[in-house]
């Protein structure tokens, strides 16, 4: 078990006849992930890398039964693809585009907002490197051999910094069950607290990493429901330490303008919740190593 | 991406918002024919500079002749000015802004940012104006009055109201700050922008008048404001971050000596903070991005290298949609191209990981590689320190 994705899930790729939709729809399908077609509208009746394409997600939706989309579209068009993947009824969609207006995402939050909870499409990204279950199937650009499959949940904003986690947890032998990308971009899909309340819920998963970032309330607010909700450990990561005020720092999201959102502040509140702290970016995998033997970890 | 006072204005105009007369000058000359051309007996100088906090510095002087003007203007013109806000460098003044003064019966404060916990747009006023918002949020947080916008639905009469109300204000002066919130409602909504701040808004002869405007902007949108982009001002930009960005790098200066070339946001600020932990200081952030080719990684060493404080070089890549072998062959293209007279830490990881180590080998056995983040991050500190010693 896993979350959000398993090797059965059928998977289409928006954006798939581009030139990164179809590197990425390769990758994809050499790991394993049971991708069924692709959208690209005006190309629909075509097939390619021997898979079919369709003008519209309902089509696709239609004719092969997916439930899971990632977005490769560029930007001017992104949140459109996003909120036609929520209209065809795709369960779960995850957008790999950099560089979506703040209003377009804004927008695309309050169209999800249409559909009652239990039928609401999820979606993380945008600006992220998609999600991977170790062993049976990725949506994203991660490389897919730095991860094995296990028992501790990953979740972070940065792609990079996730592989960076995800190879010093491999080196001492721990896998993963499923590492979630966020996203770098202001507003966003599923939160830091979203992809916990999953995490906490899936009995394949003991322990949770999450690797944050400066800007935006999301860790304080995940690291607050974790101390009242989660039995699981959590562990954090908090990126930007040596962030300056008001510059951003990559991500779009990655700047400190109002208080309680440097790094400083984060690890503060993520401490005072209760948590385990990864004192720095070389420590994912002795501490995650810790925690999981149950060893007490000095934070 | 900010943009200057005048040009808010301008901005705001065009959504009728009310402001004193006023008008651009690049010399003491022009400056003194404005307020001529603007007419009464006094005005302000206003350096125009992206920063708040202005008026403290001395950027803000009011004259009530026009060779009271020109003088001001001589003094401002070509200076750096200091604030709180700039950095110990200060900013260039390269044009003013020349203003008829009112009088000022009350001054309020009116702000529209992007509310990242709501994911909407937040309206903020006090009636506590003239002073910062953190201050006003700290000292009168009682005066603060907010309202929250789904920009899918728009600002609503009632919101702009009730703020109206909110800050204390009655009669016809309800209608005309109503006119106003709503006005500045759509011109953050229709040009994307992230910050629209009027500090002071002021009431003043029965009007409601806009006396200063910062506005910034979501660079994610400017392909589709083409009219906001040609509002950036170069000369308002640390020069090494403007030389990056020309070439499409994510860049910031930092104070440190240890160059940084790394890609991903997190990754790069994750090796910020170890550099740090090891008792060094980062020259500078810097993303190279995703599928950089050897071309990208050589432009990377030309951005760092702008910088002459810089005394290593610490390239650290985690290949996922990048390749080592293409970085490593940058490497290789910036030190016979560039020119890199200094030490340079290189840790590969990744994709094609093998085949960059080899390339390095084999081209550039001077480069000190290392196979962890920590062991990059002790490897530049220790070269640091060795360059100080000698140095010294």
């Amino acid at each position: 078990m896993s979350i959000l994705l398993n090797k059965n899930t059928p998977v289409i790729v928006q954006g798939f006849t581009g030139r990164i939709g179809s590197f990425h729809a390769e990758e994809m399908k050499a790991y394993g992930t049971n991708v069924v077609g692709g959208v690209t509208p005006g190309k629909g009746g075509s097939t390619h890398l021997g898979l079919p394409v369709f003008n519209t997600v309902k089509g696709a939706v239609a004719e092969t039964g997916a439930e899971a989309s990632i977005v490769f579209v560029p930007p001017p068009f992104a949140a459109d693809s996003i909120m036609e993947a929520a209209d065809a009824g795709i369960k779960y969609c995850v957008c790999i585009t950099d560089g979506i207006p703040s209003q377009d995402m804004m927008r695309v939050k309050r169209y999800m907002r249409r559909y009652k909870k239990e039928d609401r499409m999820i979606l993380t990204g945008p600006n992220c490197a998609g999600t991977i279950t170790p062993g049976e199937a990725m949506m994203g650009i991660m490389p897919g051999s730095i991860y094995i499959p296990g028992r501790v949940g990953v979740v972070g904003r940065s792609g990079t910094l996730g592989y960076e986690a995800a190879s010093q947890m491999k080196a001492r032998g721990i896998g993963v069950s499923t590492s979630v990308g966020i996203g770098g971009d202001p507003i966003n899909g599923f939160s830091f607290k979203d992809v916990l309340e999953l995490f906490e819920q899936d009995p394949d998963t003991d322990a949770v990493v999450m690797i944050g970032e400066i800007g935006g309330p999301q860790e304080a607010e995940a690291a607050e429901w974790a101390r009242a909700h989660m039995k699981k450990p959590l562990l954090a990561y908090v990126a930007g330490l040596s962030a300056p005020k008001g510059k951003r720092m990559g991500h779009a999201g990655a700047i400190v303008s109002a208080f309680g959102e440097s790094a400083q502040e984060k690890v503060e509140i993520i401490r005072e919740a209760g948590h385990t702290i990864i004192p720095h970016p070389a420590a994912f995998g002795e501490t995650v190593e810790s925690v999981l033997s149950g060893k007490k970890v000095a934070a | 991406m900010d943009i200057h006072e005048y040009q808010a204005k301008e901005l705001l105009a065009t959504h009728g918002i009310r402001m004193p007369r006023g008008g651009l000058a690049y010399s003491p000359e022009q400056a003194a024919y404005r307020a001529t051309e603007i007419g009464g007996e006094a005005w302000v100088v206003k350096a125009q500079i992206h920063s708040g906090a202005r008026g403290k510095a001395g950027g803000i002087i009011l004259c009530k002749s026009d060779n009271e003007v020109a003088s001001a203007a001589e003094r401002l013109l070509g200076q750096k000015l200091v604030t709180h806000q700039t950095g110990p460098g200060g900013k260039l003044i390269n044009r003013l802004y020349i203003e008829e003064t009112v009088p000022i019966e009350r001054e309020l404060y009116l702000g529209f940012v992007l509310d990242r916990k709501e994911e909407r747009i937040m309206i903020v006023a006090s009636s506590s104006g003239g002073m910062e918002i953190e201050q006003i949020a700290e000292q009168e947080p009682d005066s603060l009055v907010r309202a929250s916008v789904d920009p899918g639905l728009g600002m609503q009469q009632f919101q702009a109201r009730e703020i109206a109300f909110g800050l204390g204000l009655d009669g016809a002066l309800i209608g005309k700050a109503v006119d106003t919130i709503l006005g500045c409602y759509r011109v953050f909504r229709d040009f994307d922008a992230s910050m629209l701040e009027i500090n002071p808004l002021v009431v003043s002869k029965g009007e409601v008048i806009a006396l200063d405007c910062k506005m910034s902007f979501d660079e994610n949108a400017l392909f589709r404001r083409p009219e906001i982009s040609e509002l950036r001002d170069k000369s308002q930009e640390d020069p090494r971050e403007t030389f990056a960005s020309d070439r499409g790098l994510s860049y910031v200066g930092l104070d440190g000596e240890i160059g940084c070339i790394i890609n991903g946001a997190g990754l790069a600020m994750a090796t910020l903070d170890m550099i740090k932990l090891e008792g060094g200081e980062p020259a500078n952030f810097l993303d190279i991005g995703g599928g950089a080719s050897p071309e990208r990684v050589a432009k990377s060493f030309r951005a760092v290298l702008q910088d002459k404080n810089v005394k290593v070089i610490l390239v650290n890549i985690f290949a996922g949609i990048n390749r080592c072998d293409w970085v490593a062959e940058g490497v290789v293209k910036a030190i016979e191209e560039v020119g890199v007279n200094m030490p340079l830490i290189v840790r590969l990881s990744g994709t094609k990981v093998d085949e960059g180590k080899a390339i390095l080998r084999e081209k550039a056995p001077s480069v000190i590689t290392a196979d962890t983040l920590k062991d990059a991050a002790v490897a530049a500190v220790a070269a640091l320190k060795s360059a100080q010693r000698s140095a010294a």
